[in-house]
């Protein structure tokens, strides 16, 4: 092969190909197992798998879907835990695991829509404003230190106030108020991976900005923004819940784990399940994207 | 072998420094202050001079990858020093650079066809179907097997990093490689079988390098000719044979001084310079290195040393080069400076 590097077949680039595949997803598959074997980590993924499946297979799942969206079922208010219902009913009567189900759907969802949609926002910009130290870098970095120098939630409020109160409004309100944490987190990185020579070998062969950006720059943030992604699913869910619990979110008679923590709250000394069981919900799950996220920090910054 | 293939002509990069509120800068880092030199075809020129003299910003403004305050820089004949991106893409092809951190100049998330496939981009000679093919050639240029192709950058060791950023720099076809410290990252085994293989290319389609290190004794067995650096300005260039045998300049002479020699009982002691290395935003007048010279005169605090020729591809600035030569101080003598 030295002698005469043209002697190489063409095909035989699949095979090596191939194989140098397998490798790389070996290495993909001990690091699952890694990840899996710490307990912890194991735990929470299925607590999120279960909670996903519930919030998506709410209508099959739910012992009654109608209550669970809202229907009023006066004969049986304020029941304790039971066969029939199995923890509880609400002061409308409504079966507490329906509601819990069907309040997942919303919480859940809420959250990855704000996360989801505050890292799209951020992301780009950061990489824009960490790459260009001209005047739109420079306008980026003050609009953001503008948003991060108040408390969010006081942010997000406020929006929710001027737009008016509902489910929708209250996601466009937390995004605004979230996105700049991504567009700092992006900025330092870009920050000091820009320094390093393989974009300089870029720039020499003459690439763009965008190009850099875009193939350079973006994949190698991607790491810490999908840990940030991650443990950033509980804290939108839990300000989610808040904007509820204070009547600025979902409205009733939808169902979600902060606005059902709110209307058990008058009586909690005497019906304690109507906001204990949401509230574990919502504590469970926040946890558990919590300590999955961690483990998947360790592990991804272990492996460099 | 005579042609210049690069010649720079009193070139300035001046970094902006101690920015005002307005961001106008209020004083400026001189990291290369009027250069003028040539690099001809064929040639390995070798650039030295102690840590933060300018060495790399040099290289880099000669590839324009720093800014070039003023001066020019022909390539070939052409005047590369004002063009804008898009009219150097062109030249970008011909000229290359291998850094010193090899680890650090190989994107992490890019499988080394990737990494290759983007600078056979600019060349114009291979067509993208047999970007695959190229690649495998490039990869047998450097010692390296064809199945490297489809792997990551860490999967490999600091040697073959470094080969890989060098089949990297051939992609393109280049004439002219900048060498940015590019053996300082390796161990010593390793720097010589980068280093033989860097000679071996040079010969095989007849580049040019500019090699910039601060290890001499590379140098002496690398370069043709040697170009000393002080305080972002060139103050000597040589044949690399004669440099440090008989230098011309007295800073010359002190780097040589300072090299440690491998032999305890040689009583020599070592020739540390006195002073500082003098700040680049605020070098001293006349002589960059008249506050650190033990043959300094009135003159030399006053006045900037012309060029003076001592051969046909070498030349010194020194007020008393002649005189230093004449009676043979830097030559022979064993008192340190």
């Amino acid at each position: 092969m030295k002698d005469n590097p043209m002697a190489v077949q063409t095909d035989s680039y699949d095979i090596m190909a191939q194989k140098v595949i397998q490798e790389h997803r070996k290495v993909k598959w001990f690091q699952l197992r890694r990840l899996l074997k710490r307990r912890a980590a194991f735990l929470s993924l299925i607590i999120l798998v279960l909670a996903l499946a519930a919030a998506v297979f709410a209508p099959w799942i739910a012992p009654y879907p109608e209550q669970g969206q809202g229907a009023v079922n006066l004969e049986h208010r304020l029941q304790p835990p039971s066969s029939n219902y199995v923890l509880g009913t609400d002061v409308y009567g409504r079966d507490m695991l329906s509601r819990v189900i069907w309040g997942g759907r919303i919480s859940l969802f809420g959250g990855a829509c704000i996360v989801f949609f505050a890292a799209f926002i951020g992301v780009p910009l950061g990489l824009w404003a960490g790459y260009n130290e001209g005047i739109s870098g420079a306008v980026i970095s003050r609009i953001v230190e503008l948003f991060l120098s108040f408390p969010s939630t006081l942010i997000a409020m406020a929006i929710s106030i001027l737009i008016g109160a509902g489910w929708f409004t209250a996601i466009i309100a937390l995004i605004i108020p979230w996105w700049p944490w991504y567009t700092r987190l992006v900025q330092g990185e870009v920050l000091s991976i820009k320094q390093m020579l393989y974009v300089e070998a870029a720039q020499m062969l003459g690439y763009g900005k965008l190009y850099i950006i875009f193939r350079h720059l973006l994949p190698n943030i991607m790491t810490p923004v999908m840990v940030m992604i991650l443990l950033d699913l509980g804290p939108a869910i839990i300000a989610i819940g808040l904007l509820s619990f204070i009547g600025l979110g979902t409205q009733p008679p939808m169902a979600d784990w902060g606005l059902m923590v709110w209307e058990g709250a008058p009586n909690i000394l005497s019906e304690w399940w109507i906001s204990i069981v949401p509230g574990c919900a919502m504590f469970m799950v926040v946890i558990a994207f919590n300590i999955f996220g961690d483990a998947l920090k360790d592990i991804l910054d272990s492996n460099g | 072998m005579n042609e210049s293939l690069i010649s720079l002509e009193q070139i300035n990069t001046w970094f902006p420094n101690n920015k005002s509120l307005l961001g106008k800068p209020r004083s400026w880092i001189k990291a290369v202050s009027d250069v003028s030199l040539n690099i001809i075809e064929g040639e390995c020129l070798g650039l030295v001079g102690e840590s933060g003299c300018g060495k790399s910003t040099l290289g880099r403004a000669i590839l324009r990858l720093a800014p070039l305050s003023s001066g020019e820089i022909r390539f070939m004949g052409d005047d590369i020093g004002k063009l804008d991106n898009k009219w150097l893409k062109p030249y970008r092809a011909k000229m290359q650079m291998v850094f010193q951190d090899p680890k650090a100049s190989l994107n992490p998330k890019m499988t080394i066809f990737k990494i290759l496939s983007e600078a056979l981009a600019l060349n114009l000679r291979v067509e993208k179907e047999n970007y695959l093919e190229q690649s495998v050639k490039l990869l047998d240029l450097v010692d390296l097997r064809p199945e490297h192709i489809y792997r990551y950058p860490h999967e490999f060791s600091g040697g073959q990093q470094q080969r890989i950023c060098i089949a990297r720099a051939l992609a393109t076809d280049p004439k002219f490689i900048v060498f940015d410290e590019a053996t300082s990252a390796l161990d010593v085994s390793v720097q010589a079988q980068v280093i033989s293989l860097m000679r071996e290319l040079q010969d095989k389609f007849n580049l040019t390098y500019l090699f910039i290190s601060h290890d001499l004794s590379i140098m002496e067995y690398v370069c043709t000719r040697v170009a000393v650096m002080y305080a972002g300005q060139i103050i000597e260039v040589q044949d690399a044979g004669s440099l440090f045998d008989a230098p011309r300049h007295p800073y010359t002479k002190a780097l040589k001084n300072a090299v440690p020699i491998a032999d305890p009982e040689s009583g020599k002691e070592l020739g540390i310079l006195k002073g500082e290395v003098p700040k680049l935003s605020d070098p001293p007048t006349g002589c960059h290195f008249h506050p650190r010279c033990n043959y300094k005169e009135d003159i030399c605090s006053k006045k900037s040393p012309l060029v003076c020729k001592t051969g046909e591809n070498s030349w010194v600035r020194c007020h008393f080069h002649e005189k230093l030569w004449k009676q043979g101080i830097l030559i022979n003598s064993k008192e340190s400076l």
